[in-house]
Formats: structure tokens, C-alpha cells, sequence
């Protein structure tokens, strides 16, 4: 590989780095050693977390070849990448069972996240079940209105839900209130931080745990079509799941499309497309490209989807952004929700709305491209959860 | 050599210790912001630290917070406040610091932001989610500016960091008396003792203690450790609370001035 990002620093480029208080940085000192070491413990560590992956959580999730879909389109042939039957029903389980195993390897004694969606919430909670620690998750306020669902799955679970309610009450300030909790509790406390956010050495962490789902594509699609796509599609909110995809194609001929949550439309304040409108700057630990105004303060965002409802994003993404290496798009609030029923209908499976809004995107990109080019999209999760709030739309 | 440092050197001589309270520019106005700075002086304050509010505090407990969310939407900008330095400077010569968050700093342009904090009569900077190690262009032109930068340490700094730290803050070293955010009372102190006999190993730059200090006792007792006591929130609270009354700065001012008195006679 020619493609060795972060640094040692953390740096992806000019993005990324440690922008916290002094408390923090000894503790990701201690974090990055540790994980450093699990990610060298083939027959400890990593053995573990296959097996966790593997019995517990349903890896590896199919490669669906989406038949009726690709006819409908009259395009490129059209595979979903299912993280959506992964245990618990997203993405992010693949972050935090390796996190929270490794919480348990440091001795930490207590797990704390922020959710969104609160896919990343119900994950950590599920983990933290399973591995048999405590848990709490920060949630806004508006959040929790929206995702009634996923609240009373990881009350199920055993977690603490503590409501947010500054700001815009959606997930940065639940990451904002996660890390006052880590700074109060730092010696006993472990953060999963649920996307490739945040300081080094998390961007990195969480981008090899979700690249699980990469690796799998890039064998499955070499034994079903024996060659790899033409493109792969993914929604961007920190980016992880997108990231996870990624990575493992970085270096192959392959188009990479990240998109972004267009709320009501990118002419309107009212939307979450940090690369498309963002400008560099430090929020959470790195630095980003991020929503803020002329004088450097964050911007409210809105998005349909909550998981993309966030002011920022991942520095590796600003990286790739900047180097052309991916492209990003914008997909809005209402050709999400159309893209939510046309697969719900199309191909029985009801998208979470941040997948939808990949699949948004695939209705532009497939009908343009010939019938043997391959598109992969990753179904980053399902759709349970948003079935409330989509009824009132 | 920087008005701090003079200060400093001053009370060393003097046998005392510096009282820096802290508030939020622009809370509840700039005007009274203006007139709270001279009245903290007035009451004993060596050194006056100003908030730069920030829409996403994380070091921050509720009071700043909610300090910072009314400074913001009286529209206080990294401008307005330094326009305030300005001001200030033609009526005192008392050392002010902007304590703040890094993200206005970069937006704004670090050589343009220095070089401007040094024209209104600044002496020096706190930025709290700005560690040594990412601090490298904004400590370069701080220091061709003559402004001091002050860095952190808490109760969990390994000996690497309490040597980092040491070397690279200017002014003064800012020891958080415990692991958490601002303002909070139930923490209470830390045995802070072993981490100042670190620092006082490394270097003969002034120790201040900050965070959580709500009382005249627990001024005398950082007091007794430290150069400096920097208080806060206990401040802010009372800002917050006579806002909009006629009697702020006797109520702000009395309170200020019983923590200088336990500052300055341990
Ligand atoms: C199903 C699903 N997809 C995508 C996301 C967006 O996060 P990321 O960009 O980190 O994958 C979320 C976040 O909550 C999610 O729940």
C-alpha cells in the first residue's frame, strides 16, 4: 500500500490531529497503545472480536444481488452490501464490539456513547451487554422524539439514555456532553465514539473496525464477478460507514461516491453536507471540514436522517475529499424518504433513512451506465426505526 | 518582559499571590463587560481573564455554558472583543487573557489574530482544546508577538507532559485541579501537591490553580500551593444572577474582592 494515513500524529494531510483538553490527551496516549497492541494480537485480540463478528453479530453480512432493482434502473448491475442484517441492524455493531472489547482489555470499568440515529447507542449497549459492562448514552432531546424505537431498545438493554437538550438537541451536542462525562471520569471511563470522528487515534480505530465490511465486499464480489466494481456508493455522516467500505478499494480502480444528507436543499441553511459546503476548521478533536459561520462558530444542521444530522465530519473523509480520490454528492430530505419507499417496495427491504439516502443517489448514477459496469451500495442499516417518524411525513 | 511576567515578579517581591478571575466577554453586554474588568481590579483582581464564547464548549460545566450562549447571541465575535481589549487599554494596565476555544482562533487566521491581540494591548492566550502538540504555527507567532500562551496540566499528566507543558507554556502554567469541566464544586480539590512539586522541578514559571474554586477557603488553600487562583463559574453565577440589576458590580465586586483577600494573605 502507498497509502499510509494517519501519521503518527494522527494527521491525514493537513486534517485530523488531537484538539482536546489536557486531560484527554494522556488518555488517548493510553488508547492508542492499547489498541496499537490489540490490532498486533492476532491470536488474542483479533481472534476474539472474528468470533464476536462472526457468531454473534452475523458476519459476514451477503452481498445481495438486487435483481428487480437493477432491472427497474436499466443501468449498471446493482449489489446492496447488507450491513443492514448485521446484529442489531446497522454498521456501527462492527465499532463497538471491538471497542468495547478493548475497553475490557484496558480495565476500563464503565462505557459511555453518543447516539444519533441511536444505531451507534443501541450498538454500544448491546456490546456493553454482552461483554458485561455498564453503559450510558447521550442523546438530544430531538433525537429521542425521533428514534422512540432505538431508546427503548437500549433502555432494554440495560443502558441509561440521558437526554441532551442544548443546542439543536441532535448529535453534536450529544457529543458534546459525552466528552465533559469522559473528562469527569476519565481514569475509569471508556468512549466509543461511534463514527470516524472525533481525536486521534479514533478516525483511525474506527475506520479499521468498520473495514470489515470492505474486506468481505472485495472477496464476495470477486467470486460472484470476478473482477471489482465500477463504483461504490455509501451516505456520509461522520462517515463510517462509507469509510469502512472504502478503504480496502483506496488503492484499485474504483470509483468511490460518498453522499451527503441535503436536508432541504443546499440553497437553504437547512441541510448536513459538511464537504460540499463546509470549510476547514476544529470541532471534536479534529481537524474538518465543518458547518460553521464567519466567525467560527458550529452550525445547526437538519437532516431527515438523524445519523446525518452532524455539523462535521470524519478528517479522512476531508482528506479524500481534498485529494479527488472520492467524490461527494448531496441527496435531499424528500428524494431520501421517495428512495425509502422504492426499495421498501422494489426489493422488500426498508432502508434506514441515512442508507436511503445512498440509494437516492444510485437512481441518478445507474440508468447512465452500461449494463456490465458493477455498482455496490452499502445498506448501512435498516429501517425499523424510522418507520414512526416517516408515517407523519 | 510582558506585563504579566512584571505582575508576577511584583507579587513575588511583594510576598503575594495573583487573583485572576475569569469572565465571559460579552455577558451580560460588552459595555458592562468593560465596566466588570474595572471593577474586578478595583477589588483586588491581578489579572483578568476574558471568555471567548464558543458554541460547543466541551471543557465548559452548565454555567459557562450558559454564559457563552448569552455572549453569542448578543453577537460577541473574536472582533468585538478585541475592540473591548482596546478600549480597556487606554484606562488600565491590568493583564488580560482570552481564554477560549480553538476553532474562531483558526477561522479567524492565527498570524492575523496574534498580530492584532498585541496591537489592542493583549498579553495572553488560554486555549483549551489547543495542546502543545497542535499548537506549533499559533505559538510561533505568538511569540514573535511578545504574547504569552498559556498551557495546561491536570492531576492525570504523565512526567512527559508535565515536561512538555512546562517548557512550552509562557506567562504562567495553568494546573486544573481536577479531571472534569469547569464549575465543578462537588469535585472539590485534588491533592494537587505532587503535581506543583513536578512543575517547580522543571521550571520557575509561575503555577496557577483553576477550575471548581468557589470560596474564599478554597482560594487560601490553592493560594497556599500556587502563584495564582483563577476563578470562574463562582464569578459567572453571579453575573448571572444580577444581570439585569442595578447592584452587578457591587455584588460581583464584593464577592471578588473577599477572594483576593484569601488569595493574598495565606
Ligand atoms: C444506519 C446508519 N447509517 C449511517 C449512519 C451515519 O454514520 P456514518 O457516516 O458514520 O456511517 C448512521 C449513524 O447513525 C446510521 O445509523
Amino acid at each position: 500500500m502507498n497509502y499510509y494515513f494517519p501519521d503518527k500524529k494522527g494527521h491525514f494531510g493537513e486534517f485530523g490531529g488531537k484538539f482536546v483538553p489536557e486531560t484527554v490527551m494522556p488518555a488517548l496516549h493510553e488508547l492508542e497503545e492499547a489498541y496499537l497492541e490489540a490490532k498486533k494480537d492476532k491470536n488474542g485480540f483479533q481472534a476474539e472480536l472474528e468470533l464476536y463478528l462472526r457468531d454473534y453479530a452475523g458476519r459476514p453480512t451477503p452481498l445481495y444481488f438486487a435483481e428487480r432493482l437493477t432491472h427497474d434502473l436499466k443501468g449498471a448491475k446493482v449489489y446492496l452490501k447488507r450491513e443492514d442484517l448485521a446484529h442489531t441492524g446497522a454498521h456501527k455493531i462492527n465499532n463497538t464490539l471491538g471497542q468495547v472489547l478493548l475497553a475490557t482489555k484496558m480495565g476500563k470499568t464503565r462505557i459511555i456513547a453518543e447516539t444519533g440515529a441511536g444505531q451507534h447507542g443501541v450498538a454500544t449497549a448491546t456490546a456493553a451487554a454482552v461483554l458485561g459492562l455498564p453503559c450510558q448514552v447521550y442523546m438530544g432531546d430531538e433525537d429521542i422524539r425521533r428514534q422512540r424505537l432505538n431508546v427503548s431498545r437500549m433502555k432494554l438493554l440495560g443502558a441509561e439514555v440521558i437526554p441532551v437538550s442544548s443546542g439543536s438537541c441532535t448529535l453534536k451536542e450529544a457529543i458534546n456532553e459525552a466528552m465533559r462525562d469522559w473528562v469527569t471520569n476519565i481514569r475509569s471511563t471508556y468512549y466509543v465514539l461511534g463514527s470516524v470522528v472525533g481525536p486521534h487515534p479514533y478516525p483511525m480505530m474506527v475506520r479499521d473496525f468498520q473495514s470489515v465490511i470492505g474486506k468481505e465486499t472485495k472477496h464476495q464480489i470477486l467470486a460472484k464477478e470476478k473482477k471489482l466494481p465500477g463504483y461504490l456508493l455509501a451516505c456520509v455522516g461522520g462517515g463510517s460507514n462509507s469509510l469502512g467500505l472504502f478503504y480496502p478499494f483506496l488503492e484499485e480502480e474504483v470509483e468511490l461516491i460518498g453522499i451527503e444528507a441535503g436536508g432541504l436543499g443546499l440553497s437553504t441553511p437547512r441541510h448536513g453536507a459538511t464537504l460540499a459546503k463546509g470549510s476547514i476548521g476544529v470541532l471534536h478533536g479534529s481537524k474538518s471540514y465543518l458547518l460553521q459561520d464567519r466567525n467560527g462558530q458550529i452550525r445547526s444542521t437538519h437532516s431527515v436522517a438523524p445519523g446525518l444530522d452532524y455539523p462535521g465530519v470524519g478528517p479522512e473523509h476531508s482528506y479524500l475529499k481534498k485529494s479527488g480520490r472520492v467524490k461527494y454528492y448531496t441527496v435531499t430530505d424528500s428524494d431520501a424518504l421517495e428512495a425509502f419507499r422504492w426499495l421498501s417496495q422494489i426489493e422488500g427491504i426498508i432502508p434506514a433513512l441515512e442508507s436511503a439516502h445512498a440509494i437516492a443517489y444510485l437512481k441518478r448514477l445507474a440508468p447512465g451506465l452500461n449494463r456490465d459496469e458493477i455498482v455496490i451500495v452499502n445498506l448501512s442499516g435498516r429501517g425499523d426505526k424510522d418507520l414512526e417518524e416517516v408515517s407523519k411525513k | 518582559m510582558s506585563r504579566l511576567e512584571a505582575r508576577f515578579k511584583k507579587l513575588k517581591y511583594e510576598g503575594k499571590k495573583a487573583f485572576i478571575p475569569f469572565i465571559t466577554a460579552g455577558d451580560p453586554n460588552l459595555d458592562l463587560t468593560k465596566s466588570l474588568v474595572l471593577e474586578l481590579e478595583k477589588r483586588g483582581a491581578d489579572a483578568i481573564e476574558l471568555g471567548v464564547p464558543f458554541s460547543d464548549p466541551i471543557a465548559d460545566g452548565p454555567v459557562i455554558q450558559r454564559s457563552s450562549q448569552r455572549a453569542l447571541k448578543e453577537g460577541i465575535s473574536l472582533l468585538k472583543i478585541l475592540e473591548l481589549v482596546r478600549e480597556l487599554r487606554q484606562k488600565t494596565e491590568i493583564p488580560l487573557i482570552l481564554m477560549g476555544y480553538y476553532n474562531p482562533i483558526f477561522k479567524f487566521g492565527e498570524a492575523e489574530f496574534v498580530k492584532r491581540c498585541s496591537q489592542a494591548g493583549l498579553d495572553g492566550l488560554i486555549v483549551a482544546d489547543l495542546p502543545p502538540e497542535e499548537a506549533n504555527d499559533l505559538k510561533k507567532e505568538a511569540d514573535k508577538n511578545g504574547l504569552d500562551l498559556i498551557f495546561l496540566l491536570t492531576p492525570v499528566s504523565s512526567e512527559e507532559r508535565i515536561k512538555l507543558v512546562s517548557a512550552s507554556s509562557t506567562g504562567f502554567i495553568y494546573c486544573v485541579s481536577y479531571t472534569g469541566i469547569t464549575g465543578d464544586e462537588r469535585k472539590g480539590e485534588q491533592d494537587l501537591k505532587e503535581l506543583i512539586s513536578k512543575i517547580r522541578g522543571l521550571t520557575s514559571k509561575p503555577i496557577g490553580i483553576g477550575f471548581g474554586i468557589s470560596s474564599a477557603s478554597s482560594a487560601q488553600k490553592a493560594a497556599s500551593l500556587a502563584d495564582a487562583v483563577i476563578v470562574g463559574s463562582a464569578i459567572v453565577k453571579r453575573i448571572e444572577k444580577y444581570g439585569d440589576s442595578k447592584n452587578l458590580l457591587s455584588e460581583v465586586g464584593t464577592f471578588a474582592e473577599r477572594l483576593a483577600r484569601a488569595t493574598s494573605f495565606d
